[in-house]
């Protein structure tokens, strides 16, 4: 098909011939969301459903976010998998803040979102008063189905097909945004 | 830098011009090999490693005082967490302690389920480690092997209690429920073929020669070392010392089962891969004898001061309701004194010691943790090696940062 088609033909005709218009914006966001590399950062007990959901049967490289990162600099995708102490919160604000933009942080596990059941000196309460938390999956810990759960809510939001509570649709986040 | 300048010493060969100094690599708190957050700072002359320095406390979440302000029985839901991958040992020597200090009635068919999930905890345990294991030596392939096995391990405790992880399904004086229906023929399917599933990890790992000359010889832990530094489990046992609770120190009954302790004697990274492997033959063993043995009978202790009473028998009787009033709010009160339980986990020795001083909470409780006193031995076993050998030795060490900082 010569390129004078695309101005000569109108979008019906060139969609029944395979060709689908899109903006750029929604192209980039939509290869974004199909390749969320998560960075390894097991902290404890959720740590080993994280590791379940890419084993062969939870499979979770069907949904792009497989390639666990050693390095912070590739991932896009940090997953707080476990309570967090007071003395690994300054490692954990570091790590994030070596990852590459656009980036996106799960808080995996009852101890990641509010502490779970360690209510004392030790544990900090909540991953939110350290980095911004994008998916809160509850669960002590999640199974693999629900971290995969939320990482395609994550896709979702990366998308720009997330919805609040009162079913209004949130803005898609864009990577200058942060 | 004139000829004057220099210093005599380095006149004296040729490769003493070089410029040449002690490097100080860290390694963690955030590495992938290290098994959780465990921090390294390694001392290297050249490619050779002449010190190692744990630091730890990166997953402290302060189980011991946490003990302190929970009743006995929800003490049960706490323990599973600090070891998360045998999590049944945990619970066992925290049920056991407190079933000692008050003098708790076990019946039989509680005791059996209860080494039965043991047992087959420690087989996740050790599935997990060799996959894992293999991982950091750079063979990726076992780990979805022995993943397979666990999830049938994990759907097998899901059964059993609803739970994957964590599962705090022991209770002081028995078990919170009994087994459901269907669930013997499971695990006696799980543990027929196991014994296939172990033979197939033998050959791809025990033979291969990339994890032969990555292992063999390195990182050799003495018995009078391993002895010296406390080391208990499987890596004592790779070291010659056939010290096992099960065998020493019998608890659960494990005195009437047939079943061998595997020992090895060079004390070497492979030695502890193997006697994991030889480990689970065995726990497997164990599993099928105490599935013959399951007989219907109570799965908690009849003392209504220890255990709640039946649904049924709240809506009958008043004194039900009163008790199980009582357990709930206030729990039980142990008769003042101290105790110490030791059990044989996937680690090595787990004991709780707890100190009661008369009120329905522990005053004190010490968990003696088998991974903070193993991984110790990195300190020297990883001495001399290349870098590459330290990853080996920490992944044969098997520590859980759980279980190290509590």
């Amino acid at each position: 098909m010569a390129l004078l088609d695309l101005f000569s033909k109108d979008v019906q005709e060139l969609e029944n011939e395979g060709i689908l218009m899109t903006s750029l914006e929604k192209l980039v966001a939509w290869g974004r969301s199909n390749s969320v590399w998560p960075a390894t950062f097991g902290l404890a007990c959720c740590a080993i459903e994280m590791m379940s959901s890419t084993d062969g049967r939870n499979d979770m490289a069907r949904f792009g976010s497989e390639v666990f990162r050693a390095s912070p600099r590739q991932a896009d995708v940090l997953i707080v998998a476990g309570r967090l102490s007071k003395k690994m919160a300054p490692v954990m604000r570091r790590v994030w803040e070596q990852m590459p933009d656009p980036k996106w942080v799960i808080s995996m596990g009852a101890c990641a979102s509010s502490g779970g059941m360690f209510n004392n000196y030790a544990v900090v309460q909540n991953v939110d008063s350290v980095v911004p938390v994008d998916v809160f999956v509850p669960g002590c810990p999640p199974r693999p189905e629900a971290l995969i759960f939320a990482v395609m809510q994550l896709q979702k939001k990366i998308r720009g097909e997330a919805i609040d509570e009162g079913l209004t649709k949130l803005p898609m986040v864009e990577a200058w945004a942060r | 830098m004139t000829l004057a300048q220099i210093p005599e010493t380095a006149l004296e060969g040729p490769t003493s011009l070089l410029h040449t100094e002690e490097m100080v690599l860290n390694v963690g708190p955030q590495h992938p090999s290290t098994h959780g957050v465990l921090r390294l700072v390694i001392h290297m002359d050249g490619e050779f490693i002449t010190k190692v320095q744990n630091h730890m406390g990166y997953l402290h979440t302060g189980f011991e005082k946490t003990f302190e302000n929970r009743t006995y029985q929800q003490g049960v839901t706490y323990a599973p967490r600090t070891d998360y991958l045998h999590s049944f040992g945990h619970e066992l020597a925290y049920v056991l302690s407190v079933e000692k200090l008050i003098g708790a009635e076990i019946p039989a068919r509680a005791n059996l389920v209860r080494v039965i999930l043991h047992e087959l905890g420690r087989i996740q345990s050790h599935l997990v480690m060799i996959g894992t294991g293999m991982l950091d030596l750079g063979a990726l392939t076992l780990f979805f092997y022995t993943f397979r096995e666990k999830e049938a391990l994990q759907d097998i405790f899901e059964d059993v209690c609803g739970y994957r992880m964590n599962q705090g399904y022991f209770r002081v004086g028995g078990l919170s429920q009994d087994i459901p229906d269907g669930w013997i023929e499971t695990v006696q399917a799980f543990c027929a073929k196991f014994g296939s599933a172990v033979d197939e990890y033998q050959n791809m790992f025990l033979n291969n020669p990339i994890f032969l000359a990555r292992t063999k010889g390195v990182g050799v832990i003495t018995p009078e070392q391993a002895l010296d530094w406390g080391l208990t489990g499987a890596n004592l046992r790779a070291s010659g010392v056939a010290l096992d609770h099960r065998k020493a120190n019998p608890y659960c009954g494990f005195e009437t089962f047939d079943f061998k302790i595997p020992t090895a004697t060079a004390g070497d990274c492979f030695e502890r891969f193997r006697m994991r492997l030889e480990e689970m033959r065995e726990s497997a063993k164990i599993v099928s004898q105490a599935l013959e043995r399951l007989e219907p009978g109570p799965v908690k202790d009849p003392n209504r001061k220890i255990s709640l009473p039946p649904r049924e028998e709240l809506e009958t009787s008043m004194e039900a309701v009163i008790h199980h009033f009582k357990l709930v709010t206030e729990g039980f009160h142990p008769p003042v004194g101290e105790v110490y339980v030791p059990i044989e986990s996937a680690r090595g020795e787990v004991g709780y010691y707890i100190i009661s001083d008369g009120g329905s909470m522990p005053y004190r409780v010490k968990i003696r943790a088998p991974s903070f006193v193993n991984l110790q031995a990195l300190e020297y076993a990883g001495v001399g090696g290349q870098f590459a050998d330290l990853i080996a030795v920490l992944a044969s060490l098997d520590p859980v940062m759980g279980d190290v900082d509590r």
